[in-house]
């Protein structure tokens, strides 16, 4: 279960960003942005490693004492950033994955959406009601 | 099940398409914001499906990559076969021929109606700069036609 969802675009700027509403949405927002310069780094990595298969899904980007930060980039550039609580060790790599892969799903629907204009903040009420079942059920 | 039912949905509208894109002819009469026009809707079409079709691939490691891509899969996906000749300079020019394309079949095999052709070729060239946008390459796409039904797209990539 997430704490915070967030869809960037391939300019950097974010396109939609959700979290759980009883802590502080600006410390998201700056862990968040911060993760970008570690998508940035693995991105660039694994092009001068040249691995056999780029995948999709970046993995754990990194952990700080509170919260793990995980990340996923589309090839139309479009990032995925999922923050979990540290506390929560039951999440296993291929749940993240699977919420991943939801995320990917609902967001091109929203892409294919012909009164949707790349680049605007998504507003989509379906893609809100995926990401409220992947986020902490807040009290 | 999901990439079934879009590949689905596409066939099933493939045939109706000749039709609709006629009667969307009929409609733009005039000849200058009618092929623009076309241009940006197969613009907006193909940033939605790049999104859809490159879903489960791994990322590109390079611009001829993403050429082939689409020269194989996503025009085999919506035109039901592949580029016949790919060919670049290796600086950013690339030519797509297809000596069958599926748009202008129905018009003749020769010379005939070669006037009216780039009206039909607008959309197809807007697919794939807005293909191409939506995976990082700005670029124009221009089409001609010497003999139908076969037709060239050039595309040039802009370098920034």
């Amino acid at each position: 279960m997430a704490v915070c969802i967030a869809v960037i675009a391939k300019e950097n700027y974010p396109l939609y960003i959700r979290s759980v509403p009883t802590q502080g949405e600006l410390k998201f927002h700056y862990t968040v942005h911060t993760s970008l310069d570690v998508v940035e780094e693995k991105i660039s990595g694994v092009g001068k490693a040249l691995a056999d298969q780029r995948e999709l899904y970046l993995g754990l980007l990194y952990p700080t004492e509170d919260y793990k930060v995980y990340g996923y980039m589309t090839n139309s550039k479009v990032k995925f950033v999922i923050v979990v609580d540290s506390s929560n060790t039951s999440l296993r790599d291929n749940e993240i994955r699977s919420m991943f892969r939801k995320l990917h799903n609902s967001f091109t629907d929203v892409m294919c959406n012909p009164f949707y204009n790349p680049g605007d903040p998504i507003q989509s009420k379906a893609f809100d009601s995926i990401v409220s079942t992947m986020m902490v059920q807040a009290f | 099940m999901r990439k079934h039912y879009s590949v689905f949905f596409l066939l099933i509208t493939f045939f109706s398409f000749f039709h609709f894109h006629h009667a969307l002819m009929c409609f733009l009469k005039e000849r200058v914001t009618c092929v623009s026009t076309l241009e940006l809707m197969g613009f907006r079409v193909g940033q939605g499906l790049i999104e859809r079709f490159t879903k489960d691939c791994p990322t590109f490691k390079e611009d001829l990559d993403i050429m082939k891509f689409l020269c194989k899969d996503l025009w085999s996906t919506i035109f039901r076969k592949q580029i016949d000749n790919l060919r670049t300079n290796h600086q950013g020019t690339y030519v797509l021929q297809d000596n069958k394309f599926a748009l202008l079949t129905q018009f003749s095999t020769g010379k005939q109606y070669l006037e009216e052709a780039p009206k039909y070729l607008a959309f197809s060239c807007g697919l794939i700069r807005g293909a191409l946008s939506n995976l990082g390459l700005e670029s124009v796409v221009t089409a001609e036609v010497s003999l139908m039904p076969s037709c060239k797209f050039q595309v040039v990539i802009q370098k920034l």
